[in-house]
């Protein structure tokens, strides 16, 4: 019962193991500090899949374990990107600015830097002031504080309010949906102070820094890997004890841990708002390897696909979000990236990018009629335990 | 209030939809006193339980608690939990896809704020604790085992150990009989009149034999009122509740 908690849960430990494992032979196998054999764009791949699997880990946790079915995890893991975005792309547009302006003959006054970049990035929704929101964008500490702190209090307000009000199930699902649409079309519009439908570019260059994108690529990947690793055992450990038991309690019988005396609303809140830093910090760590972040990523088809990963990973454990995350995710980039033969069938041809939506669709259905517990059940039958979490 | 109340409810009235569920309904409990609620169905004795544990909002009375008086009617579900009322339904309510172990050790009286709980660590103590509840009632040796497979016996008698660990100072019992085997059922009458001894407990029941076999004071609820109160032999030859459980 005092075993250490790595020893009572040796799947973790495995699942460091398998993480280093893999990192290492990315690495080996890169052309930035390798031998080669893997292209920097497929390093991005894996990194970015990496995170996928870090915000669909905070997914598994409020879905899987609490119940809650948000669909609204994506908007955070966005959230996220736009607040590193805001400053990589700031930063890189000061040097270029400065660079130019260093060839006229009056050194620049800093309203004129100022300005210079204003015009950079806001001259393509036709305005060339920084708008409130940009106010820290030239320090990446606060930027960074702010990838942890937007996402944070958008999940309190919103969590405070509906738990508050007892929202459960299926309208919760479509009230965090409501959130995300209405987030998404918000920063669609050009006034919204972040380059409307253009989104922030560029975001792969790491200002004044000279490094190729070989080896920025895999600075990423170790980046995302470590998060992983960090989130996991984070994960575990919340699950592996009391609270763990509670928020298991909370989604199978909210009114039974309620009569035990805990406040169902407050762990709810905690939890909601957690895992929306833990989405958000997967999303700063993926749109630096996307290069590109706008206002589609956010829309709510990108949340509901985050669901559909855990499930077919299998939910209420944490490899099998992962599994699930990684799994489909590059499946998906796969049939989707066009290098996927269309199947010319004489009558029909079969346009993978087209048909691979449906196959999706169709393996979502399966699994929850007929594999409830996803991919992550084969381990059980590996296992011969067959116990749920 | 007299100082050998626990619980006093007083006018109390609830309807929905028009419908007076429960009317000008006042009862009291002592510290440590075994009471039994009979009546039939719809006499309102569910919506009794739902009233005191705060599930739903009465439209007027007083209900007041412990030495201080304090009202229940402010507090939300969890916070009259925390102030000592347990409640058992009437359908077996355990965490299914948790071990007896964590069952208990969720119920078990520690702090029960969020991060209290998340930097939980179970001392000697705790083990202690869960041990002896278990043991109370006949699953010490079945800790590490799912809820989910336990009979529908033990899964009565699990609920009732998480409300032991609980330590409440009343504890509201809705049909623990239901279901049970004749020695279950022994058994459980035991559990409940040992659990008396140090605290309230009200038992909601249909079956008149358990009754009698509590043998403690009955209160005879009807059409949301308390038509009798006493020992069972005293109401049950009570004329008016003869007429509403043999009558019409």
């Amino acid at each position: 019962m005092n075993r250490s908690f790595i020893a009572r849960n040796p799947s973790v430990l495995v699942f460091l193991g398998c993480l280093a494992l893999f990192t290492l032979c990315v690495t080996v196998f890169s052309e930035g500090a390798g031998v080669g054999g893997i292209s920097t764009s497929f390093i991005k791949t894996l990194g970015k899949t990496l995170c996928l699997c870090l915000v669909a880990i905070a997914m598994d946790l409020i879905w899987g374990y609490c119940g809650i079915l948000s669909l609204g995890h994506f908007a955070f893991f966005g959230i996220g990107g736009y607040m590193i975005g805001m400053w990589l792309m700031y930063a890189r547009t000061e040097l270029i600015v400065e660079a130019s302006l260093a060839q006229n003959d009056i050194p620049p006054t800093a309203q004129e830097v100022i300005d210079g970049i204003g015009t950079q990035i806001f001259g393509v929704v036709g305005s060339s002031d920084f708008p409130v929101i940009w106010i820290f964008a030239d320090s990446l500490v606060m930027q960074l504080m702010l990838v942890l702190i937007v996402p944070a209090v958008l999940a309190g307000v919103f969590g405070w309010l509906a738990f508050r009000s007892r929202v459960t199930g299926v309208y919760l699902s479509i009230l965090t949906q409501a959130m995300t649409l209405a987030l998404a079309l918000y920063l669609f519009q050009n006034d919204s102070g972040l380059r409307g439908n253009n989104g922030l570019s560029g975001l792969q260059n790491l200002p004044g820094v000279e490094a190729p994108q070989s080896l920025v690529s895999l600075w990423f990947f170790w980046g995302s890997a470590f998060a992983l690793g960090v989130g996991y055992i984070l994960a575990s450990m919340i699950i592996a004890g009391k609270f763990g038991s509670v928020i298991r309690g909370i989604r199978d019988n909210e009114a039974r841990v309620r009569f035990l005396g805990y406040s169902v609303e407050s762990f709810k809140l905690m939890l909601f708002v957690v895992t929306a830093m833990i989405a958000a910090i997967a999303g700063a760590l993926y749109y630096p390897q996307a290069g590109i972040i706008n206002p589609a990523e956010i829309a709510p088809i990108a949340s509901i696909y985050l669901a559909v990963w855990v499930a077919i990973g299998g939910r209420g454990r944490l490899y099998g979000a992962v599994l699930g995350a990684a799994f489909v995710s590059l499946l998906s980039t796969w049939f989707t990236g066009g290098q996927v033969p269309s199947v010319n069938l004489g009558i029909y041809t079969i346009d993978w990018v087209d048909w691979w939506q449906i196959i999706l669709g169709l393996s979502f259905v399966f699994v929850t009629l007929f594999a409830p517990k996803g991919i992550g059940g084969l381990f059980d039958i590996l296992t011969k335990k067959g116990r749920s979490s | 209030m007299s100082m050998n109340t626990l619980l006093e409810v007083s006018g109390v009235s609830v309807s929905f939809d028009g419908f007076k569920a429960i009317n000008n309904l006042s009862f009291q409990i002592g510290p440590a006193e075994l009471r039994a609620v009979i009546g039939p169905n719809g006499a309102g004795k569910t919506t009794f339980m739902d009233i005191v544990t705060g599930k739903t909002r009465p439209d007027e009375g007083r209900i007041l608690w412990g030495e201080k008086s304090v009202s229940l009617l402010n507090m939300s579900e969890a916070q009259i939990a925390r102030a000592g009322v347990g409640r058992k339904f009437q359908k077996p309510t355990v965490f299914e896809t948790q071990t007896v172990r964590e069952n208990l050790m969720m119920a078990l009286k520690n702090k029960r704020d969020w991060w209290a709980v998340l930097t939980f660590k179970p001392r000697s103590n705790d083990f202690d604790r869960i041990q002896k509840v278990a043991q109370e009632i006949g699953l010490a040796e079945q800790l590490d085992r799912v809820a989910a497979e336990l009979s529908h016996g033990q899964k009565q008698w699990l609920e009732i150990g998480m409300l032991l660990a609980q330590e409440p100072r009343l504890l509201l019992v809705d049909e623990p009989a239901a279901g049970m085997t004749p020695e279950e059922r022994e058994h459980t009458t035991a559990l409940l009149v040992e659990a008396a001894k140090t605290r309230a407990v009200v038992v909601v029941e249909h079956d008149m034999e358990f009754v009698r076999r509590l043998n403690c004071k009955v209160t005879v609820l009807h059409e949301g009122a308390v038509l009798a109160e006493g020992a069972l032999d005293h109401v049950t030859a009570n004329p008016d509740v003869i007429d509403v459980y043999l009558g019409r």
